[in-house]
């Protein structure tokens, strides 16, 4: 894999923090949110923060902006130095000034940072009448002109758009292009893939990279994905709990990372190497979809109209102990199967057949009996618990439901705890008591508890950081080992896919365009979308739990990325 | 001037905390006076009978239109009534109405609101019949009802709550509505858990506290009405002494009398400030991003 390796030390110093400390308002004596930070970043360099939730990269970024929240948190020491401007001693009209002209800022959700009422033309040429004394014709010619730099399609159509008619790659164009109109020095981008599919997400990337380019603008890149890094950094931080580890350019990183930290969580990181076939013992198949169709809208009364079609002629079997996984970007209809099989809606065609009873057209009453033979563990762990229960009355409502009595499923209850290593007192305790991972795996303790045939894991690890993501993988691993569950693995993340699937569902556009075993899937896609996906997906040639390139690279033959 | 440790708590934590306030959470002085002084009326009122010097009903020909004296501390009204006595216990059948009236409008609005939030097939029925509620105005079927039954307590209460329900309905229902959307209610259904118990033990938690502030203004607008109604000579019958038909019945006599008018008027306006008050307090800790920005 080639990283880059410019060597920027003859550049000018664009930004320069030294001793960063951002505490709590009012509170000095407390434990500080950032601790003695230290940063440089120089002209034309890309800085990557790395580092996972709660770790202070966005404070670093607001604190460089001049956006901390000032009831809330404050610079307790140090000095951040823009091209020998004290950020830390600005006036809030030199810092309304400076981010304009000289620091700019791109977000994760480019559709909360648009002006959802304003066409996206007139945003960007807003910037210039506040910032410059352009007329209306040469603020219009330079707005065009910057979208044109950011290769929209169509510029003088997008100039009158509204934002929600634009696409999420689009937006974040926009927002792009707004950042850098006015040529800053400096452009801080928080996250700025991380809500976008990853074919987006590639062409975001590079377009980042050429404006860059094109400007010699520095860059302070933050995320949690090490692919990210791996594709886009000159040098990287990773941070720790408000303080800075680790510093080294990427190369160095990657291959030989100095801390402890650094190291856990870089062999975290999933790659897309397909697990080792496991061996197919002659199980049943536990789940069999045949055909399976849901349709939104369509009918009507006086007139029939088209509907959408969210998922289209899905067939696919998983035998016990086996796990299955379906991948596909945002609209794919990935979910929408995972939740027709659950019945969670009503799927308007084709059979789901769950340890051979036919559901998918049992009424509610009559699906109640079977709903113990299927379970599901949500996306996002801070939502899928109530707030209101302890722990233990929601591990107990489903047997609680199918008969089993209170003492017997209090008994079992804590028995679950054990087998997702959490302590048994935790039972007494509410959800927001604990942290995302831990949730997840309460959540998968619900699940396990009703002793189901099959589990839906739909996103189940996409809203954890990764070493939290690789642990509760393994638990699930687990579980199915000592249950004989077969697992439905609903995932966007081509490199979690392989890591834990058996065969491999790909679908786009609410249709299956290829499908087969994981290893087969991702080293020789057949489908010219499922190589676009493999493509895309950021780091994939590098192993990072093994500080090396990938050997027998499972990507596809003579694709260039 | 904010408590870090209060922004830091979730809406799910204010709201598990329902009764007992997040460490951090700090109410202001004015909510507080408010309390005290509702709970001052609301117990005078009750307590009224125990010390009032005189039957508010008796009338007494030879002490008309008395100025306050010690024997008649407010005076007497053109009947020779002693007004002190007739204030307070007054306030007894105005603070019942109140009260009777939220409490119905939010039960039997939380009832409805939770069907129809939860039914799908259920919901545009119920919510075409609520918007046609909606449109009667209470004081003009307050005076249907009070002229086909006759002036009593129940009628009041009924033409308070029939066009109160409504608003209580679209508020259960709105929260209910994207309260299902939720995974863990998604989750109980996978639980195979029954309906009444998702509706009850999953999502009517939700709706609790937006119904008490909801019921603070509604109790403070029954009161209101029931005067304005008593002051039409549509509520409650003058044999029961209520701060509306009091000022109704002082109407006539108000240069001679003002005291008729002002002592009711008094405790009414104070009690509805104040019960207006506690409901903002109380949405504001229930719903934290309605709280004012400080500083």
């Amino acid at each position: 894999m080639e990283f880059k390796s410019k060597d920027f030390t003859d550049k000018q110093r664009v930004l320069k923090i030294r001793r960063l400390k951002v505490g709590l308002t009012g509170r000095p004596a407390a434990q500080p949110v950032l601790n003695e930070i230290d940063l440089d970043i120089r002209a034309g360099e890309t800085h990557c923060l790395v580092g996972e939730s709660g770790s202070g990269k966005s404070v670093t970024s607001l604190a460089t902006m001049g956006l901390l929240p000032k009831d809330a948190l404050e610079v307790q020491g140090g000095l951040i130095d823009l091209e020998g401007f004290e950020i830390t001693n600005a006036t809030p009209n030199q810092m309304r000034e400076l981010r304009a002209r000289r620091i700019a800022m791109i977000f994760q959700e480019p559709m909360t940072a648009l002006n959802p009422v304003l066409r996206v033309g007139e945003q960007i040429e807003e910037v210039l009448n506040m910032h410059t004394d352009l007329s209306q014709s040469e603020a219009k010619k330079r707005t065009l002109d910057i979208m044109e730099q950011v290769h929209l399609p169509d510029v003088e159509r997008v100039y009158s758009a509204f934002p929600h008619q634009l696409s999420g790659g689009q937006r974040q164009r926009i927002m792009i292009a707004m950042a850098l109109v006015l040529d800053p020095d400096l452009l801080i981008a928080d996250e700025p893939t991380t809500a976008l599919d990853v074919t987006t997400q590639l062409q975001i990337l590079k377009l980042i990279a050429e404006m860059q380019e094109r400007h010699g603008t520095a860059v302070l890149f933050i995320t949690h994905d090490m692919g990210v890094v791996a594709e886009i950094a000159d040098t990287v931080s990773v941070m720790q709990k408000g303080r800075i580890v680790e510093r080294a350019p990427i190369r160095e990183l990657l291959t030989n990372p100095q801390e402890d930290y650094t190291r856990k969580l870089l062999e975290a990181v999933p790659n897309l190497a397909p697990r080792p076939p496991r061996s197919e013992a002659a199980a049943e198949d536990v789940l069999t979809v045949d055909r399976l169709d849901k349709t939104y809208g369509g009918g009507g009364w006086f007139r029939k109209s088209e509907g959408v079609h969210a998922a289209q002629d899905v067939t696919f079997t998983i035998a016990a102990g086996r796990t299955l996984g379906i991948v596909g970007e945002s609209g794919s209809g990935k979910s929408t199967v995972a939740r027709c099989i659950m019945r969670l809606i009503d799927p308007t065609g084709g059979e789901v057949r769950v340890a051979g009873t036919e559901i998918s057209q049992l009424s509610r009453r009559q699906l109640q009996p079977h709903r113990k033979h299927l379970q599901i563990v949500f996306q996002d762990p801070y939502r899928s618990l109530n707030p209101r229960w302890t722990v233990a009355r929601s591990l107990c409502e489903g047997p609680i439901n199918f008969g089993t009595s209170k003492d017997e499923a209090m008994t079992r209850a804590a028995e679950l705890m054990e087998l997702v290593d959490l302590p048994r007192d935790a039972l007494d305790r509410y959800p927001h008591q604990f942290s995302g991972g831990q949730r997840q795996r309460i959540a998968i303790a619900r699940a396990v508890a009703m002793q189901p045939d099959l589990l839906v894991a739909d996103e189940a690890v996409s809203a954890l950081d990764v070493s939290v993501q690789a642990q509760v993988l393994e638990l699930l691993e687990d579980v199915q080992k000592r249950f004989g569950i077969a697992m439905l693995f609903i995932t966007h993340d081509l490199r979690v896919a392989a890591q834990i699937c058996d065969e491999v569902v790909v679908m786009q556009k609410g249709q299956v365009v290829e499908q087969g075993p994981a290893g087969a899937v991702l080293s020789d896609p057949r489908h010219p979308y499922t190589r676009s996906l493999i493509e895309a997906a950021p780091g994939r040639h590098w192993d990072f739990a093994n500080f090396r390139a990938l050997s027998g690279a499972p990507t596809a033959q003579g694709a260039t990325a | 001037m904010t408590e870090i440790p209060t922004s830091r708590h979730s809406a799910f934590q204010v709201l598990t905390g329902l009764f007992s306030l997040p460490a951090g959470a700090r109410i202001g002085a004015g909510p507080m006076i408010a309390a005290v002084v509702l709970v001052l009326i609301v117990l005078a009122s009750i307590l009224a009978p125990l010390y009032v010097p005189y039957d508010p009903l008796a009338m007494n020909a030879m002490a008309r239109l008395r100025p306050p004296s010690d024997e008649f501390l407010l005076g007497t009204d053109p009947y020779g009534r002693d007004i002190f006595s007739r204030v307070m216990t007054g306030g007894r059948v105005s603070l019942l109405i109140g009260i009777g009236a939220a409490v119905v409008s939010v039960a039997v609005g939380l009832i409805i609101g939770l069907v129809a939030g939860f039914f799908r097939a259920a919901d545009g029925i119920i919510m075409r019949i609520m918007d046609s509620l909606m449109a009667i105005p209470a004081i003009l079927l307050a005076i249907a009802l009070v002229a086909l039954n006759g002036p009593s307590l129940g009628s009041v209460i009924i033409a308070i709550t029939i066009p109160e329900v409504p608003r209580v309905v679209r508020l259960v229902r709105s929260v209910v509505l994207s309260a299902r959307e939720e995974p863990y209610v998604e989750a109980a259904i996978a639980l195979g858990s029954s309906m009444p118990k998702i509706l009850i033990q999953h999502l009517m938690p939700n709706t609790l506290a937006p119904l008490i502030v909801q019921g603070t203004y509604i109790c403070a607008s029954a009161i209101l009405i029931e005067a304005i109604l008593s002051f039409l000579g549509a509520g409650v019958s003058t044999e029961i002494p209520t701060w509306g038909n009091i000022m109704a019945e002082g109407r006539s006599y108000f240069q001679l009398k003002p005291g008729l008018i002002f002592w009711p008027g008094l405790l009414l306006s104070l009690c509805i400030l104040c019960i207006n008050l506690l409901g903002d307090t109380a949405r504001d800790l229930l719903d934290p991003r309605m709280k004012k920005r400080e500083g």
